[in-house]
């Protein structure tokens, strides 16, 4: 340190410490003293080892949680070039078949030309029985360990659509109860998305053919849209996602392969990590291929009808066209792609007494 | 360019030097901030799995926290406006304090931040997709950072030219900062209560009355703090607050705790006399649903605190004694921190959207976390204290030395 002192006020003090009170304490180490340096010395090493012990919990992190380069500087799914999603695709393979020892048909699908799905459920028809939220868990890979469930299905009790009275606990061991009715819900993949709306990071987004997807390798969990969905759709990974408990992979070692679905696609099924965002997304890697969506096809009751609302001989366009359907909070303007419906009488049906007219309004 | 770095190095140095009070207080924090750090890690490992947060209760304690502490920032603009708008001396002497505070609590409120993400290592997403201007998240980044930008540069010239002895440019580097910085400060309120009052699905949130509760509030509990900060910084350093601030101050904070408690009774009537739906996590705040009811006694304690200060700030013998601000300046600081982060984050979640009732209780983790966000907010405040006070008394300036300096001086020179 330069020497351009003696002069003003803070030389003139009294020094605070003067020269340690030992006599061999004033060391010819330049600034400093033996004492004053040990004591540093001393400061820093239980500093340092102080803030070592705090951070030793590091140690357990998983080779999968330090994401290497290549994920590290993985763009944006919208941004990613054919070359650049293969070696995405490649990396997520090597990762499932390094955990699951199963090889995946993954591939990034694409939503088909004039196509936006809806969905429709038929309140009347639906027995409660929950067959869709486990065939759901199985299709989509979710974590087992704990459960995450894409679909809430609601006991109502008759008189009511009001779903702060619905149920989300009942245990029967017959299914339908006669004075309740069942509604399930998922995602509404509303063409107003409050979620994609508040996403900081556009991690969120939604299709052309109406599907609103998560980026899993984007999303940081700030779970801002979990608290903006108004239908409580969305399920956070707050610990790393297992397809079995402890107990059962002690049981059955490669429980996991067997549970993995192997089929997937970028944007739905592919295995999460923690700490990212999932919901569902109308099983687009089987609905983008034709096929229909795992919890209609498992419905004993034939309660759900999925299809593609463009196209006016779909069974969605003909229930939209001749049922009363309702959404769910019609009011907060989000505009569901999920429908609800009763059964009712068909107002054209050709046995009704004919009116002459509806009388003065 | 040198002789920053020097000013700096000296900074560095001196904040290692005191008194054993000093020592003490300094590893107190220091083993907070540890402990706190050990448990952010394992977190890190588990995922946030270690919270009391649920699919049903996504938010809880930290971004509880969060919220409170913007305000408390946003209090400074409540020193910095009589100060230099209505040329108060008394407030003068004082305003660095407050604006050290606004950088200090910004930190703390993005480390606030950082521990909710559940994927803190992809933190760079923001700077190459930035959902501006939909997503309000996104204001909030650029409007906290900016503010810590903006307090970071008016404390650390005004610091400065003191130390190099210089008069500070003021037309041109510091009164058109702090005219941009009162409007940010109000800004980082508002754009931080709009995150929640935007939600359209969260009715506990979706009022036009949040964002101002939360500026009432934060003028109440930021300046209360300010208060108590003031006077450990004057009996503890060599540096002289006077009383005319903490006068100036008082009268800030019993306005805005009026205007607090007015808003909130005009928020709780509408709410309990329409007596729609809406109000179910409003009664399940004060009422419990059911079975349901863990923020209950805390929302009462709330109450019980904030009408108590508001008595006390209102006695008309609370002119002659401190003693009287100060325990009214306690009470409110821990009632509006109840009422604006237990009491207005978590509710909003319970019940949930469709219907499902789940309480919400943070685990030991979260709140060592919490603790040691807070520790080590304090020990940044204080290093900044420390280094301020002697550049602000002229015993630190770049032709002198400190009296701590003298030691190292003296056996150079031997």
């Amino acid at each position: 340190m330069t020497l351009r002192i003696f002069e003003g006020k803070g030389a003139s003090g009294e020094s605070r410490r003067p020269c340690g009170s030992g006599a061999g304490a004033c060391s010819s180490r330049p600034g400093m003293t033996r004492r004053s340096f040990l004591r540093a010395s001393a400061g820093a090493t239980g500093g340092l080892a102080a803030f070592a012990a705090a951070i030793s919990p590091l140690k357990d992190l998983d080779s999968g949680d330090i994401p290497d380069l290549d994920t590290f500087l993985q763009k944006h799914y919208k941004e990613m070039s054919e070359a650049e999603m293969n070696a995405a695709l490649d990396r997520i393979r090597a990762r499932v078949e390094e955990r699951y020892k199963v090889r995946p048909d993954i591939r990034d699908i694409k939503p088909m030309d004039g196509v936006e799905f809806v969905y429709a459920l038929n309140l009347s028809r639906c027995i409660g029985c929950r067959r869709c939220v486990h065939a759901c868990v199985d299709e989509n890979n979710q974590s087992r360990d704990p459960e995450i469930q894409y679909i809430r299905v609601l006991e109502m009790p008759r008189g009511t659509t009001d779903i702060e009275q619905g149920n989300h606990h009942y245990e029967r061991a017959r299914v339908p109860d006669e004075n309740h009715y069942y509604m399930p819900i998922q995602c509404h993949q509303c063409a107003n998305p409050p979620c994609v709306k508040v996403c900081p990071v556009e991690a969120t987004w939604q299709e052309p053919d109406g599907i609103t997807v998560i980026d899993y390798d984007w999303c940081i969990g700030c779970r801002y849209c979990e608290a903006a969905c108004p239908y409580w759709a969305r399920r956070f990974n707050f610990v790393e996602p297992r397809l079995a408990s402890p107990e059962e992979i002690a049981k059955t070692p490669d429980i996991e392969s067997k549970r993995l679905n192997p089929e997937m696609s970028y944007l739905s099924n592919r295995p999460r990590s923690k700490g990212v965002m999932e919901k569902c997304h109308f099983c687009l890697h089987r609905t983008r291929q034709g096929k229909m969506p795992r919890c209609l096809e498992v419905c004993p009751v034939g309660a759900r009808k999925f299809g593609n609302v463009l196209d006016p001989d779909s069974d969605v366009s003909n229930i939209l066209r001749t049922k009363r359907v309702f959404v769910l909070k019609a009011e907060l303007g989000t505009l569901p792609r999920f429908f609800y419906y009763f059964d009712e009488r068909d107002p054209t049906a050709e046995d009704l007494p004919a009116m002459e007219h509806g009388g003065q309004p | 360019m040198t002789e920053y770095l020097r000013f700096l190095y000296r900074c560095f140095r001196l904040s290692f030097v005191g008194d054993w009070k000093y020592y003490a207080w300094m590893v107190f924090l220091t083993c907070i901030s540890l402990f706190g750090l050990n448990a952010y890690c394992q977190q890190l490992v588990t995922g946030l799995g270690t919270t009391g947060m649920t699919d049903q209760v996504s938010w809880g304690l930290y971004i509880a926290n969060f919220t409170y502490l913007v305000g408390v920032a946003a209090a400074a603009v409540m020193l910095v406006i009589p100060a230099y708008i209505y040329k108060n001396k008394d407030l003068h002497d004082v305003v660095i304090f407050g604006e050290l505070l606004a950088v200090a609590v910004i930190i703390m409120c993005l480390l606030f931040v950082t521990v909710d993400l559940g994927r803190p290592d992809r933190f760079i997403h923001l700077f190459l997709r930035f959902n501006f201007p939909l997503s309000m998240l996104t204001w909030d980044v650029i409007v906290l950072n900016g503010y810590l930008l903006l307090n970071l540069h008016i404390c650390g010239y005004l610091i400065y030219c003191t130390y190099r002895r210089r008069e500070p440019n003021k037309k041109l580097f510091l009164i058109p900062f702090v005219l941009i910085a009162i409007v940010w400060a109000i800004s980082i309120h508002t754009v931080t209560a709009f995150l929640y009052s935007g939600l359209g699905g969260r009715p506990f949130w979706n009022h036009a009355i949040i964002a101002p509760r939360f500026i009432a509030s934060a003028f109440a509990a930021g300046p209360a703090f300010i208060i108590l900060t003031l006077q450990v910084i004057d009996r503890f350093t060599s540096h002289h607050v006077p009383i005319g601030a903490l006068r100036t101050l008082r009268q800030v904070v019993t306005v805005a705790l009026t205007i607090n408690v007015f808003l909130l009774i005009s928020e709780m009537f509408t709410e309990f006399y329409t007596g729609a739906e809406h109000a179910r996590s409003m009664h399940y705040l004060y009422f419990g649903l059911g079975e349901y009811d863990a923020l209950v006694p805390w929302i009462w304690t709330a109450i019980v605190l904030n009408s108590t200060a508001l008595v006390l700030l209102y006695l008309p013998h609370a002119k002659r004694g401190l003693w009287i601000l100060n325990v009214s300046c306690v009470l409110m600081i821990v009632g509006i921190w109840i009422e604006k982060g237990m009491g207005l984050i978590v509710p909003a979640f319970i019940p949930t959207p469709i219907g499902e009732i789940v309480e919400y209780t943070p685990t030991l983790n979260e709140i060592l976390v919490c603790l040691g966000i807070w520790a080590f907010g304090l020990l940044l405040y204080t290093i900044m204290v420390r280094i301020t006070v002697p550049v602000l008394n002229g015993e630190l300036t770049s032709d002198t030395l400190h009296p701590s300096e003298m030691e190292s001086v003296r056996h150079e020179t031997v």
